[in-house]
């Protein structure tokens, strides 16, 4: 049986540009899957047609039991949005805001009324509740456009890089609230560049590039593929690196660098910190004085450059004012750098 | 940040027993609300919205007026020509009002706001028809307006309430088809900015190319069969009858102005249906 959001070789073309080469996802229900890659690379597009926003040229896609091309209003009725860019009404209220969305969603005035107090009251936005949205910061509206997609508490989520351009602060406050809503079992497709975003939120991470899942797994089986953990010393005394290589040799699993100008040897190994131990003590013992070591596992960052060649993250982090004001689906101007 | 969640649940029980027409209703008219409210918070669009025809009204009576005659009036009656132009700066207001449908679609679509709409289960066409509406009202009070400086300034009512009122609803009919040709415009275009000059530049050899601010029996033949056909100038015509601001039937024998009243109900009703239909499909398909 299919999961929460089933895609099949979903192909979207603008033009001369394809967007989708064929995607495929499987989400199961109650999980988080982080969709992950640099700009351009159809994270968003994914999110359009998955939310019935844009039609496939080819594929099928079925969010919450239901088809997204044929029965587009059924999948409307299950699935909240957060888009790339923050979108909520400037000159309305934070208040009249989500309560006109309530209503769209078919809701009663007052269960719409009453559902805005309770998003504001959770989502911190109680006391500016009644300013128009023009006097918030990037930070609160991005908030206040979170609240507006979980109006109807709907059990499948889309958010489009939802801390994209945020300080740090409120990057931690959506990771929270983002955190609480998968506890409550709703399932979610959340897109990122930040890998350290996806590790911390996702229980499984698809890497898309160039419009193809390019890799899929948890956190942890995407760092094996590329490899596995890595001792690394600085050595205090540049005459004793060749004791030290030869020491760390023992250990080694494989192919080891010595960067004579940092002092710095790096040796693939497996073992753990039980090992780190056993390799500060042979040093100690044949002599060798060490300024730094540490057990250095790949990042995220490390399986993207392995993966794709390049590095993901490209944008500048914590602007929260800066809020990009670009085309909805941040369309065309994107390069690929 | 307190973020309790609960169980997710499916919405809309309620939203399914309700009849497809009365969603649709609901949805424009919430759609409608949040436009007025918009337009009540930035009040200068409002404002200029009557300045401009305001300024027209004036420049009109006072500069052009005494240089244009008017068929069947003596040639030193001044009044008469600010009767005679007075339902044309009616008109004119109304189809201006299509600038703004197309710069307001254009700017919900660059924040993102479309998007959300489109991914709501709402009726298909209640954003467009919300905003349109919307757009109706300003132009109803707008209009209103400018009828109390046009009385000021000399211009009145000769055949009864009933027919102004019949000529104040076919004036807003011409504008509600016109901000449904809006729509489509900011649904069409990429930017703002280009919204607002796309919804305004075609309305010039419209409003112009009419009878609306001079009489069409001295222009060259061809702009003479244009302007009697032109839809704008059939709820001119048909205003100007209604308002008894005429001198002497209309010398034209075309069949939009021997049945101004008629001609201008079906075109505009023509105009809203048309547009509407491709803006409703453009919307459907939009993105930036
Ligand atoms: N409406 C559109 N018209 C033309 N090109 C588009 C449009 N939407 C997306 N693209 C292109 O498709 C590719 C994928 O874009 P997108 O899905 O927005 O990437 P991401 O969200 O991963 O940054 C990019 O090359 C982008 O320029
Ligand atoms: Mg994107």
């Amino acid at each position: 049986m299919p999961g929460a959001i089933y895609a099949e070789g979903l192909v979207k073309t603008f033009g001369e540009v394809r967007a989708l080469d064929g995607v495929d996802l499987d989400v199961p229900e109650g999980s988080v899957l982080g969709l992950l890659g640099p700009n351009g690379a159809g994270k968003t597009t994914t999110v359009r047609v998955l939310t019935t926003l844009l039609r496939p040229d080819a594929g099928r896609a079925v969010v919450a039991g239901h088809d997204v091309v044929a029965e587009p209003d059924a999948v409307r009725h299950n699935i909240g949005l957060s888009g790339q860019f923050a979108a909520v009404d400037e000159y309305l209220t934070g208040r009249e805001n989500l309560q006109m969305v309530g209503e769209l969603y078919q809701m009663s005035s007052r269960a719409a009324r009453a559902r805005a107090v309770e998003l504001l009251e959770q989502f911190d936005l109680a006391d500016a509740g009644d300013r128009p949205t023009k006097t918030y910061s990037g930070g609160m509206r991005r908030r206040l456009d979170l609240a507006a997609a979980l109006v109807v508490k709907p059990p499948v989520m889309f958010m489009d890089e939802p801390t994209t351009g945020l300080d740090p602060r409120n990057r931690m406050l959506l990771w929270e609230v983002i955190e609480s809503l998968v506890a409550g079992g709703t399932t979610l497709l959340l897109t990122t560049q930040y890998l350290e975003e996806a590790d911390r939120l996702a229980h499984d991470i698809a890497v898309v590039d160039h419009g193809r899942v390019i890799a899929r797994g948890t956190a942890d089986q995407l760092k094996a593929q590329t490899g596995g953990e890595r001792v690394e010393v600085v050595v205090h005394d540049r005459d004793l690196l060749g004791t030290a290589t030869e020491v760390l040799h023992g250990f080694s699993k494989g192919e080891s660098t010595v960067d004579q100008h940092t002092r710095k040897i790096t040796v693939p190994v497996s073992g753990g910190a039980k090992l780190l131990a056993e390799v500060i003590r042979e040093l100690d013992g044949r002599g060798v004085e060490i300024d730094d070591i540490g057990l250095r596992r790949p990042t995220l960052d490390d399986v993207f450059l392995s993966l794709t060649g390049h590095v993901a993250e490209e944008k500048s982090e914590a602007q929260d004012e800066a809020e990009p004001r670009g085309a909805a689906g941040g369309k065309g101007k994107k390069e690929r750098g | 940040m307190t973020a309790t969640m609960t169980k997710p649940q499916v919405a809309g029980g309620d939203g399914q027993a309700r009849g497809a027409l009365a969603r649709s209703v609901r949805d424009s008219l919430v759609v409608a609300r949040r436009n007025l409210v918009r337009m009540l918070r930035i009040p200068e669009v409002v404002i200029f919205g009557i300045i401009q025809p305001v300024m027209f009204v004036l420049l009109f009576a006072y500069v052009f007026g005494g240089a244009i005659s008017i068929p069947g009036a003596a040639a030193a009656d001044r009044s008469a020509y600010r009767e005679f132009m007075m339902a044309g700066v009616f008109a004119q207001t109304v189809t201006f009002a299509t600038a703004g449908a197309s710069a307001g679609i254009a700017d919900d679509m660059h924040k993102g706001l479309i998007d959300r709409f489109r991914a709501l289960p709402m009726a298909r066409g209640a954003v467009l028809t919300g905003r349109t509406l919307a757009d109706l009202v300003q132009s109803a009070v707008t209009v209103l307006v400018l009828m109390g400086c046009a009385l000021v300034v000399g211009w009145r009512i000769h055949e009864g309430l009933p027919k102004a009122l019949a000529a104040f609803g076919l004036l807003l009919l011409l504008g509600y088809g016109f901000s449904w040709i809006g729509a489509l415009i900011g649904l069409s275009v990429r930017t703002p900015e280009a919204a607002t000059s796309a919804g305004l530049v075609w309305l010039f050899p419209l409003t112009f190319m009419s009878n609306a601010f001079v009489p069409t029996n001295n222009m060259p033949t061809v702009v003479r069969h244009i302007a009697d056909w032109n839809p704008f100038s059939t709820t001119v015509q048909a205003s100007r009858e209604l308002f008894g601001n005429q001198f002497q039937p209309v010398a034209s024998d075309a069949w939009p102005m021997q049945h101004p009243v008629l001609a201008s109900l079906l075109w505009s009703l023509l105009i809203t249906v048309v547009f509407r239909t491709l803006a409703v499909r453009k919307y459907r398909s939009a993105t930036v």
